[in-house]
């Protein structure tokens, strides 16, 4: 990273939002929170864009607006040119609001259906005192739609006389008549179709080269994001798991997310063969996030424990059926009628593909333990013997970003104190 | 992990973009022949806009030709004057004209209930002309229908007026705010909505007294709470748009936000529902007058006059009913029907000219 100060930094933000309650559960202190951003910390330089990656719900939206403080963040702070904007007033913030814009993924919905293209682009005008007179006002509003590609003479339309790609453009003009710095781009073309979104994309390019303009561009479609970016950030349940440039993300070594989300990549030849890797089960709740790394859950590649030795697929099973004795979501009784006479244990190998015996015995022998208190339907005994056991660093430890080879990840796997599965003893819970 | 799968992994997600060619999209012919029809050069208004729409609809205008007509009757019906307290131009005409050629109020009990005919109307002079008829007391129907609208017209329109004035604020408040705010306002609507309105009327009567004012103010009371109820919940919806946040995020103030951005969006029910309450408003008003608790049964109100008709149509009179009924009728469909066309001309995307059901 060079000394200068970048142009927006976050640290350490936080935004959780609270869960349905109501009244009586407020009032008794019943709160729950829903950790959609947790501690995320970034930074973008003059002119850079940086993509932002994840599934849907994995808090990229609310990064966006909270970076924006649209949103006020539970947690942290963010910096705009070095101006920690989380403690701006109202009124400073109405100027900031100058400096940094937002474009929509929705363009229908981002556009006031009630006004003309001129009022909707006339507001950003207006509200910052950026022209005085009605014919300068009127010149730059024909400038910025002449500038997006529009024919300005459309400028007494209404939205809904205007197509997808047209009306990202409109939303595009409204956010450069304010000349901002910083836009961030909430997956602008995922509404849009493939032509267009390339037109869309080679314009905020276009802009970016004109204008200077840096972006936050969030998206689900690695290969949007590849196109445009200079720097990828790839989250997951509100952190961020691995950052580096596309060249970075895209060669290995990469966390195991970042290598289960290219692999979902499609490639346009018909004689591809597609060796995904399929994640078991489905994002845990951001509610109550897993313990440690919060990808454990679903990881392909979890560190066994130190004392076993696991086949990885092996270890990956077992798992699985661990974390579904913790959460109880076993209906041992359906599984019983199931097994057709073959018995609990054999039934509940099937069902998470364990093999019969495990390669290592020592774990062999825990394991039939823990699976003949399952048959007494003895969830906490279970889960007290496979809990204490089997215990992997990534379960216990969170990750922090570190410099792998190429790029940052927050992954255990290159972490050298736990490559033979060991858990310090003064942070084991 | 094998250098094989290295290689592939490094050519994976690599979607070359050059595939979709932007710029011969934007360059080549265009697919139709559609060019756009409307290709102002000035900025027109949005009212411009609605009130073309407006005028399109047939029916609307007919409702509007209908309440003009009705006001304007009652505007002329007698000669108006300043009240006296005003200084130096007290009792003064500001209205000379009189459509009616008898005073509502002059009685003549000795030929009470003339039926409206054709001989009456030939009748000369114009002081025994009663076209409408005339009342159980011999008060001439016409001039006692045209003049009456004078107090259920303005309890109309004044009553529904103040309650928007106060409901729609405090909804908007609620809706836009939430929180604290949205519950303490919010539980007084749900309080007052637990009387029934008519209740809740006569009581507020009950404690100020008779008279137009405190009618007035008995259907404010009741009236706001069903528009702060319904433009929260509209708001609640309209705020959850993008363009509330982009507004946000350009630096508007809360106050333009809810004028500019989400008024406009979610008054159209609100407005639906304030044309609609012109109408019950006049009843609900002649209905005290029934239970002895608005104007006094001598006053020419639509209202009154009906309850004080209410026996004379079984009789065999039925012109004492049906003309301040028709009147009746005819304000609140002429009302409803400018209420919908209000709502349409202000919704762009219901300009359809005639193309299709479907947008």
């Amino acid at each position: 990273m060079s000394d200068s100060e970048p142009l927006v930094r976050a640290e350490g933000l936080k935004k959780y939002y609270e869960s349905e309650t109501d009244f009586i559960d407020r009032l008794l202190g019943r709160r729950s929170w829903v950790k959609a951003v947790d501690g995320v910390s970034l930074e973008i330089q003059e002119g850079e864009t940086l993509g932002l990656v994840g599934e849907s719900g994995c808090g990229k939206s609310s990064v966006g607006r909270t970076l924006l403080q649209l949103q006020e963040a539970t947690e942290g702070s963010v910096y705009y040119r070095g101006t920690d904007i989380t403690e701006l007033s109202s009124s400073e913030l109405r100027d900031l609001r100058q400096d940094v814009q937002l474009i929509f993924q929705n363009p229908q919905s981002s556009l006031n259906p009630r006004l003309t293209i001129s009022d909707i682009i006339g507001e950003a005008l207006d509200i910052h005192d950026i022209v005085d007179d009605k014919q300068r006002r009127d010149k730059k509003i024909k400038e910025l739609l002449d500038r997006v590609g529009l024919n300005a003479s459309h400028a007494n339309r209404y939205p809904h006389e205007f197509s997808g790609g047209q009306l990202q453009r409109i939303g595009i003009a409204r956010a450069l008549a304010v000349e901002p710095d910083f836009i961030v781009c909430d997956e602008p073309v995922s509404a849009l179709d493939v032509s267009v979104q390339a037109q869309i994309l080679n314009l905020l390019e276009d802009l970016q080269n004109e204008f200077g303009i840096s972006y936050l561009f969030i998206a689900h479609d690695l290969s949007v994001v590849e196109h445009i970016a200079d720097r990828i950030a790839v989250m997951y349940l509100g952190k961020i798991v691995e950052v580096g440039t596309p060249e970075e993300l895209f060669s290995p070594p990469q966390h195991p997310y970042t290598e289960a989300l290219l692999s979902a990549i499609p490639e346009p030849d018909p004689k591809w063969e597609p060796d995904r890797i399929l994640l078991e089960g489905t994002v845990p709740s951001p509610i109550d996030p897993p313990s440690g790394c919060s990808f454990h859950t679903r990881c392909p590649r979890v560190i066994p424990p130190k004392d076993f030795a696991f086949e990885q697929t092996e270890w990956r099973s077992l798992l699985d059926l661990r974390l579904r004795i913790v959460d109880r979501e076993l209906s041992l009784d359906k599984i019983a009628a199931d097994s057709d006479s073959q018995g609990m244990d054999a039934a509940l190998r099937d069902l998470f593909n364990i093999p019969q015996p495990l390669s290592d015995p020592q774990a062999e022998d825990i394991l039939s333990e823990a699976l003949s208190h399952l048959e007494e339907h003895d969830f906490e005994a279970a889960e007290e013997i496979l809990s204490e056991a089997f215990v992997s660093p990534c379960s216990v430890h969170e990750p922090e970003l570190q410099q792998i080879e190429h790029g940052r990840a927050a992954c255990h796997l290159y972490d050298s104190r736990y490559d033979d599965g060991s858990i310090e003893p003064e942070v084991r819970p | 992990m094998s250098t094989k799968s290295q290689q592939s992994q490094t050519n994976r997600g690599r979607i070359r973009i050059e595939g979709f060619d932007a710029e011969a999209v934007e360059k080549r012919d265009p697919l139709s022949a559609w060019q756009p029809e409307l290709e102002t050069k000035e900025a027109k208004s949005r009212t411009y806009y609605a009130w073309r729409r407006f005028k399109r609809n047939r029916l609307a205008l007919f409702g509007a030709v209908i309440v003009t007509a009705m006001v304007l009757l009652t505007v002329f019906a007698r000669p108006w004057g300043l009240p006296e307290w005003i200084p130096y131009l007290g009792g003064a005409t500001v209205q000379p004209f009189s459509l009616a050629a008898q005073d509502p109020a002059t009685q003549d009990i000795l030929v009470g209930y003339q039926p409206p005919t054709v001989e009456h109307l030939l009748n000369w002079p114009p002081s025994t002309l009663h076209i409408f008829g005339t009342d159980w007391a011999g008060r001439d129907l016409f001039a006692r229908t045209i003049y009456g609208g004078r107090y259920s017209l303005s309890i109309g329109f004044i009553a529904v007026g103040v309650a928007l004035l106060v409901g729609v604020p405090l909804g908007s408040i609620a809706g836009y705010y939430g929180g604290y705010v949205d519950e303490f306002i919010m539980r007084i609507v749900d309080m007052l909505y637990a009387f029934p309105f008519i209740v809740l009327a006569i009581a507020v009567i009950t404690i100020l007294g008779r008279g137009y004012w405190e009618i007035v103010l008995a259907l404010i009371v009741v009236g706001w709470l069903s528009y702060a109820r319904i433009i929260r919940g509209e708001i609640l919806s309209v705020k959850q748009n993008e363009y509330v946040t982009a507004a946000k995020a350009l630096g508007a103030r809360d106050r333009s936000i809810i004028i500019k951005h989400i008024m406009p969006n979610a008054m159209a029910p609100v407005i639906v529902q304030a044309t609609l309450s012109v109408g019950t408003v006049v009843l609900t008003a002649a209905a005290l007058g029934f239970l002895g608790l608005g104007l006094s049964p001598a006053t020419a109100e639509w209202g009154v006059m009906l309850n004080v008709e209410q026996d004379s149509m079984a009789r065999g009179n039925w012109w004492a009913g049906l003309f301040p009924g028709l009147a009746l009728f005819f304000f609140v469909m002429a009302i409803n029907l400018i209420g919908d066309g209000v709502r349409d001309a202000f919704d762009p995307q219901g300009d359809k000219k005639g193309s299709g059901g479907f947008r």
